[in-house]
């Protein structure tokens, strides 16, 4: 429910035109909801940005979702986390 | 990612069978500026609060759809969690609460100036919520009042 609780919510800011880029634990509930921006990671719940402590991995995947932010595409934009 | 089979069976099926709520945001904003001369705000719904904010209210039915407010100043060890979720192992996040908040890390990017500046608040929800009605029509929207208020440039988001 996190995950469609986080795509409304960048929805509704979306909507107030701030843009928005949201990380999904779940690709089937994002696919679903359709938030502007989603970057789909590959942990389990309560990991979103990886690992604890792993700084060089929570900056790969924070870098990973603000380049959604600078893309031209046509949105939605739900794109997969792939570790370096 | 997380799998569907990851959750209990209860909750699997619950999840097959709900009807899940599409996001209303057409057409979209976009990014004005690089993101060196962004000022960005930060939202998680892991259920975190600070240890003097009230903490979110498990036994409401649907979910409890408040935020708190959390000061770009803190000290993300101080951050406690109350969440409904028994999906959401908690583990890694007392561990290290930048697993679902990652303030630290932004101010890193803010320092070496490939963001511009962090708003000096950021906002928390439980993203445990089956009846997220009052989410949508209230609580989301005076949040996106606040960072519109603060002048907010990108909001990043983190569900648990």
């Amino acid at each position: 429910m996190c995950n469609q609780s986080v795509g409304l919510i960048a929805g509704v800011i979306e909507k107030a035109g701030i843009p928005t880029v949201s990380l999904s634990l779940l690709l089937m509930v994002t696919k679903k909801v359709r938030p502007p921006r989603s970057l789909s990671v590959p942990f389990p719940f309560g990991y979103p940005l990886g690992k604890p402590h792993d700084a060089k991995l929570q900056h790969q995947i924070i870098r990973a979702a603000l380049n959604l932010l600078e893309s031209p595409d046509e949105l939605p934009i739900l794109q997969d986390f792939v570790t370096a | 990612m997380a799998r569907l089979e990851d959750l209990k069976l209860t909750h699997r099926l619950f999840v097959a069978a709900y009807p899940f709520r599409t996001s209303d945001w057409a057409p979209g904003a976009r990014l004005e500026k690089p993101l060196s001369q962004s000022k960005f705000a930060l939202i998680s719904s892991a259920g975190l609060h600070l240890p003097d904010q009230p903490p979110f209210d498990l036994e409401i039915r649907g979910g409890d759809v408040s935020f708190r407010e959390l000061p770009n100043t803190l000290d993300v060890r101080e951050l406690r969690i109350s969440q409904r979720s028994s999906d959401f192992d908690q583990t890694g996040a007392r561990e290290d609460s930048n697993l679902v908040f990652p303030l630290d890390r932004f101010r890193e990017l803010a320092e070496r100036g490939e963001i511009s500046t962090l708003n000096h608040r950021h906002f928390s929800f439980m993203g445990s919520i089956t009846a997220p009605g009052s989410l949508v029509s209230d609580s989301a929207p005076q949040v996106a009042e606040m960072l519109r208020e603060d002048r907010v440039d990108a909001v990043f988001l983190v569900p648990a």
